[in-house]
């Protein structure tokens, strides 16, 4: 019995290589998708599964590609392999070892918007993988999954990686767009949203490594199918990357509407040195910083549930846990300095904000702030909140503000006598 | 065409196949790796060159250097050990693994060792977090992940490249 539908290679050893992966129903659904389906009925059933984007924002996937205009032409399809919020390291493991499924997704993906060219969008980090990519997508032009008129259909498509250089705010997916294009990574305004307006001013598609890796078990098995797993409102399984104060750190597949109990301490084995749980994060540094009481550990992690319950959205499902020997001031310091250094600078909210958040914190983790700092700290994130150009500096306020509310006495504790 | 170009001619040509006519400026990021490749960071003509095969002016291309972190505008170590600090691989101890690999080097952060062959640099997050302390080492136009760090693995490691240093220059 086969155990993972995303983390496949951990069932089916080699299955980077294109034998073992064809052998393995690989390119069944791609296939499936050229000959037997117009690309509007591939969309309805990625719409159907109610996939959900699994970069974080949760967006329906198939809603996603039924936005591209059919009246401006070419269209374009970027796989958003920057993967760099602090905690996640999922698509990293997916496009290292079970490359191919990622690949299958990206090209039904490319096939239901009829685009010819896609590109995937790697941080400059990921320079190795690059090659490592380049080499798959090479074995698939040789096979014929790739190049003019495949699999004697009329349809060609072209693959390219393309490495970003070292900036987070390039997740973002109209800074990667700016990137693409050989700009600074800076978000652009919208509307024009990108399924309109997007790379090279044409309608694209751009989607998350791991959501596009749904995407072939999708076709081949049915929605139907894979409605059956997770909840209700947050279908399929999800890729949990456990990190921080856990004896088992690591990435986790699991159906969405696991509880944080289950993971923290069936998959991830408890507590380093069985320490008391303090607090969790459930997206990265991006985060609130939620209180690991009962209530909260008894949460379904799903995107309706996280929400509902713990009123934090379950984002990119990268989950930090803090235990009773972190000091939380610090790690708002931790987290401020990373969006401080990623700040793109473009909005002056967030450009600004950042600094003096980082720069109040300094001053804290050095003993040289009084009671009136934790205030200010807090007021200045509150004052960023709904006035950043993109999500990275509403990001920024989310720990400091939930922690400071939470757990101001660890701020305290920094405060000059 | 120009220096760079004449040097990598048939790389540079594959490089823009890669884009569409009207995107020749996709093409500045990938030329940017190119011209760090040997020296480890870009030299200041390369700017001009790249700014003549992709069409842009010569301040769009420095200010697209300087935007982003792995593009070096000053001459460093021929390899930049870039260990991450950020939140996941602290609570696993990157901190103190920092600070003891700088003291085992003689050097402050940011500094390059006497050899001229290390500079030991904090970086924020690699997508590595479950595989903490680690770090990243940038030079010879590559970039490669050591994971599952300790000081004592690290140290051997730098010993090993600076043995094929050696072993280079000898021959």
């Amino acid at each position: 019995m086969e155990k993972y539908i995303l983390l496949r290679h951990r069932d089916v050893p080699g299955i980077d290589d294109l034998k073992v992966y064809k052998a393995n129903d690989g390119f069944v659904a791609f296939e499936k998708a050229l000959k037997d389906m117009q690309p509007a009925d591939v969309t309805l059933e990625v719409k159907n599964s109610r996939l959900r984007g699994r970069g974080g924002a949760g967006f329906p996937t198939g809603i996603k590609w039924g936005f591209l205009p059919n009246n401006s032409w070419p269209h374009y399809v970027v796989a958003n392999a920057d993967e760099s919020e602090p905690g996640t390291f999922k698509d990293r493991e997916i496009m290292e070892r079970n490359p191919f499924q990622f690949l299958e997704g990206l090209m039904i993906a490319s096939y239901a918007v009829q685009a010819n060219q896609a590109y995937v969008y790697l941080r400059g980090e990921f320079w190795q993988l690059a090659a490592f990519l380049d080499e798959k997508i090479k074995d698939l032009e040789a096979a014929g999954f790739l190049g003019e008129k495949i699999l004697g259909t009329d349809y060609s498509l072209k693959i390219n990686t393309h490495l970003g250089a070292g900036a987070y705010i390039c997740g973002e997916e109209t800074a990667l767009l700016e990137s693409l294009e050989g700009k600074m990574g800076q978000p652009r305004l919208r509307p024009p949203f990108p399924a309109a307006v997007g790379l090279y001013g044409k309608p694209t598609l751009i989607n998350n490594v791991e959501t596009l890796t749904n995407v072939p078990m999708i076709l081949q098995k049915g929605a139907d199918w894979y409605r059956s797993l997770g909840t209700e409102q947050s279908p399929g399984v999800k890729i949990f990357s456990l990190s921080g104060c856990v004896k088992k750190p690591g990435n986790y597949e699991l159906p969405l509407g696991v509880t944080y109990q289950e993971l923290i301490f069936e998959h991830g084995g408890g507590i380093v040195n069985d320490n008391k749980v303090k607090a969790v994060m459930s997206a990265g540094a991006s985060s609130d910083v939620v209180v690991a009481d009962d209530f909260c550990l008894q949460t379904p992690l799903a995107y309706e549930t996280c929400m509902e319950r713990i009123k934090a959205p379950l984002g990119s499902a990268s989950v930090i846990v803090l235990d009773e020997t972190v000091d939380i001031a610090w790690l708002v310091s931790k987290t401020v300095n990373f969006f401080k250094h990623e700040s793109c600078g473009k909005c002056t909210p967030c450009r600004e904000g950042t600094f003096w958040m980082d720069s109040l914190t300094k001053h804290m983790m050095a003993n040289e702030s009084s009671s009136e700092d934790i205030d200010l700290l807090r007021s200045v994130a509150l004052q960023m909140q709904g006035k950043c150009l993109c999500a990275l500096g509403e990001f920024s306020t989310m720990a400091v503000v939930t922690a400071v509310d939470r757990f101001r006495a660890d701020f305290e504790t920094h405060v000059r006598s | 065409m120009n220096k760079l170009y004449n040097k990598y001619e048939k790389e540079i040509q594959g490089i823009l196949a890669r884009y569409p006519a009207e995107g020749k400026r996709s093409a500045v990021m990938p030329l940017l790796f190119l011209a760090q490749r040997e020296t480890g960071y870009v030299p200041t003509e390369a700017l001009s060159d790249i700014a003549e095969i992709t069409g842009i002016s010569e301040t769009d291309v420095a200010s697209i250097m300087g935007f982003y972190t792995l593009f070096h505008a000053e001459p460093a170590g021929r390899y930049r050990i870039q260990i991450c600090t950020d939140l996941p691989c602290a609570l696993r101890g990157s901190e103190s693994y920092l600070e003891q690999i700088c003291e085992k080097l003689g050097v402050r952060e940011g500094e390059t060792t006497a050899d001229g062959l290390f500079t030991i640099e904090a970086v924020k997050c690699l997508a590595a977090c479950h595989r903490a302390p680690m770090f990243q080492l940038q030079g010879d136009g590559e970039i490669k992940y050591y994971e599952d760090q300790n000081v004592e693995i690290t140290m051997q490691i730098v010993e090993e490249i600076r043995r094929k240093v050696t072993a280079e220059q000898e021959a």
